[in-house]
């Protein structure tokens, strides 16, 4: 036990005075919040552009309905055929042109409309022309037939569904939405902390083996014994890592909003479809949302569920590296354990966010190889504790498991020098 | 003569290949014993069985009497063939590390380094890294590491690899001094002439099997041959060469002198005695050499190798 300790403090002190796990510390949430501002600058400045468009229009319906908006300009053509205009407009370095047919029958029209286009057009502007044109040929059309327009106006509806839970708390629309990005955000963090810290630990076992200091070490302690303490040692280095980005996040967030007020809320969600929900349901209430998120559970279980799934993979990992002598190697049996995570993540953003209580999200979060992922992602739609606790001990029953195995495969491995082992060859070593 | 270390009967396989077949050693207390063999002979799985690195598949070890056991470990120090120690890592921190790990309090550790840094002219590499430092010097950190917590056996693999004359002779005193004051060492290597002059017992392995064992002296003296080394002058050594044909078998001698004498190898027959060979050799003309030819270790390994 002694010795466990003095392993896990090297290990520890390895990872965290390692110049590169103090600058990504500090300056990944620096980052990540920089990005989201650049985000943000990049897009307004993108929306700033004007388009001209020139419109040919030879029925002389439509016209009216075209409205300059903020980035759209509208320029009629009249008295020349379609050839000149599409000079003109070539010319002018027009973003495109729109040619509406003369006609006689409203029909026909819908169908017969062009856009020519240099490149490839802007998908808002073609989507707001579309819009247009089709409110002014319905209200044509209505006219044609007799309707008052006026009688419709006055029927039109506008439901806003006001959406309480039973305890009569509000909430928003976008309250699916805000689990989804928190849960599929938490399950991608755990994914890149599996990786990144389970490669910190196949590196150290390879820098032993090539170092040639492993003889020397596991003359004094038993291999098991190293093999635990630097799994135990990096996952306290990552433990930190993530509290420190915990803090660090929260005040860097806290400082962003208080000084940029709530410009990012408004213009960070790129949905449009997300703003008017935004709009529409209030910006208190997703706060609200974002504050009714179990997050205390969130945090502890991202907690757990690393520990568990960080020892399962790095289990993995150490044992990999003992098996191979330099990184280059590790590549065929890397593949078996992106797989899983891989799989977990994708399960996560179509099974979990489409219906997060659905059997293949329940199943694949009791799955001791993808259940940290995917119960994370769940968790913000809220699962009870008891189904927590059974993928916990999935989980951690199936680490006993794999370690044993990782053991007597990294006991052999560390030993071994030379060329690069086969899986038959590790399946052998299991029995030496 | 008490033994230190006991091995009986150990037998290693991996799969279907014998890395140690029936071994069985003595290592008698405050000796140094010398392990032999060519590469892949099975020296280095037998030296990690007595580490407990690996577990013998059957047979017995004995540390001082008891059953070989974890706690043993203590007892223990080994300078691996393969060694090395963490690059990025500080020369003092690590020394500590390493000690701690041996079962050594923080103080204890921490005192015992600064004698055995200033013992060995490095006092002033505490805070250097591992990387900033030469082979040969890092050698003399891990060879410090490797005693630091006084065990009763020393095993040194290879040792003065790595090392400039210079300090491979400080080592080699070391080794003398740690001796002296009680260690027993298990000493592997295949530079013979180091054999020669330290090692009092060996043992010799080859394709896993021990082929000899035993006090140097004791082998050596049932290795040698009744061949004598002999210089003459005389007048016509053409004809006494021949002349000595006729009596004994003879063989060419390989010494250095600063006369121009007849240089050969004399072999008498077992019964016979070396007086009457000085006797006879008199006559022939003025003897200035006269040497009994004693196997070396070298000669010893090979032949015995060569046999199998």
């Amino acid at each position: 036990m002694r010795n466990l300790k003095l392993i896990i403090k090297r290990e520890y002190n390895a990872r965290v005075r390692n110049k590169s796990f103090i600058i990504m510390t500090i300056l990944s949430p620096v980052i990540l919040v920089g990005m989201v501002f650049l985000v943000v600058y990049l897009s307004s400045l993108n929306n700033e552009e004007v388009r001209n468009i020139a419109v040919l229009d030879q029925s002389e319906l439509l016209q009216d309905a075209l409205e300059d908006s903020e980035n759209l300009k509208f320029i009629f053509l009249d008295g020349m055929d379609l050839e000149n205009a599409k000079i003109i407009s070539l010319e002018s370095k027009y973003h495109g042109l729109l040619y509406i047919p003369h006609t006689d029958s409203l029909t026909a029209l819908d169908q017969n409309l062009q856009f020519f286009v240099e490149g490839s057009p802007n998908i808002s502007a073609i989507q707001y022309i579309e819009k247009s044109l089709n409110s002014k040929l319905t209200n044509l059309k209505l006219e044609q037939d007799g309707v008052d327009l006026m009688q419709i106006e006055a029927s039109k509806s506008n439901v806003d569904i006001h959406i309480e839970n039973y305890k009569g708390e509000q909430t928003s629309k976008m309250s699916s939405w805000i689990k989804a990005i928190f849960g599929g955000a938490a399950g991608y963090l755990l994914m890149m902390f599996i990786i990144i810290y389970g490669n910190m630990v196949m590196r150290s076992v390879i820098e032993e083996k090539t170092n040639r200091i492993i003889e020397i070490i596991i003359s004094s302690v038993k291999p098991y014994h190293l093999m635990m303490g630097k799994i135990i040692g990096t996952s306290l280095a990552g433990i930190t890592q993530f509290l420190i980005w915990v803090v660090l996040g929260g005040i860097l967030l806290f400082v962003a909003t208080s000084v940029f007020g709530l410009q990012i809320e408004n213009s960070s969600v790129a949905n449009q479809e997300m703003i008017d929900q935004v709009n529409n349901s209030g910006l208190q209430t997703v706060i609200n949302d974002i504050l009714r998120l179990p997050m205390t559970t969130l945090i502890i279980s991202f907690l757990f569920f690393f520990i568990g799934g960080y020892f399962l993979y790095s289990s993995f990992y150490a044992a990999i590296g003992a098996a191979v002598d330099n990184e280059t190697d590790t590549q065929q049996f890397m593949f078996p354990i992106i797989i899983p995570l891989m799989l977990a993540i994708y399960v996560g953003f179509f099974a979990v966010i489409e219906n997060p209580h659905g059997t293949v999200a329940v199943v694949f979060s009791y799955i001791p190889l993808t259940s940290p992922i995917v119960m994370l992602m769940r968790i913000p739609f809220g699962v009870p504790w008891w189904e927590i606790l059974i993928s916990l001990l999935l989980l951690f029953a199936t680490f006993a498991l794999v370690v044993w195995f990782a053991a007597k495969i990294y006991r052999v491995g560390i030993l071994m020098y030379g060329k690069k082992p086969t899986y038959k060859e590790l399946y052998k070593w299991l029995k030496y | 003569m008490e033994n230190l270390l006991v091995a009986e009967n150990v037998y290693k396989n991996f799969g279907k290949f014998t890395a140690l077949n029936d071994i069985s050693i003595s290592v008698p207390k405050g000796s140094i014993f010398g392990l032999l063999g060519p590469n892949g002979a099975g020296k280095t799985t037998f030296i990690r069985i007595i580490n407990q690195i690996m577990m013998p598949d059957s047979g017995k070890l004995y540390l001082d009497g008891e059953p070989l056991q974890a706690h043993h470990i203590q007892n223990i120090g080994y300078l691996p063939e393969e060694r090395g120690l963490y690059k990025s890592m500080k020369v003092g921190e690590q020394a500590l590390y390493l000690a701690q790990l041996k079962g050594l309090s923080k103080t204890q550790a921490k005192e015992r380094l600064k004698y055995w840094f200033e013992r060995l002219d490095i006092g002033n590499w505490w805070d250097k890294k591992i990387e900033e430092l030469s082979k040969g010097m890092a050698q003399k950190v891990q060879f410090i590491v490797t005693v630091l917590h006084e065990p009763k056996l020393l095993i040194f693999d290879e040792p003065f690899s790595g090392f400039d004359p210079v300090n491979a002779n400080l080592i080699k005193d070391e080794i003398l001094q740690l001796r002296d004051n009680g260690a027993t060492i298990i000493f592997s290597t295949h530079r013979m002439e180091s054999v020669e002059e330290l090692c009092d017992h060996i043992a010799l392995i080859h394709n896993a099997n021990k082929l000899l064992d035993g006090k140097l002296n004791d082998i050596k003296l049932s290795y040698k041959s009744n061949t004598y080394e002999v210089g003459l002058i005389c007048s016509n050594q053409k004809q006494l060469k021949n002349d000595l044909r006729d009596r004994f078998v003879l063989s060419d001698a390989n010494f250095k002198t600063i006369g121009d004498e007849l240089k050969v190898n004399i072999k008498i027959e077992a019964n016979q005695s070396p007086n009457d060979l000085i006797s006879y050799l008199t006559t022939k003309g003025q003897m200035n050499h006269f040497v009994e030819v004693i196997p070396s270790v070298n000669d010893i390994f090979i032949q015995t190798v060569a046999k199998k």
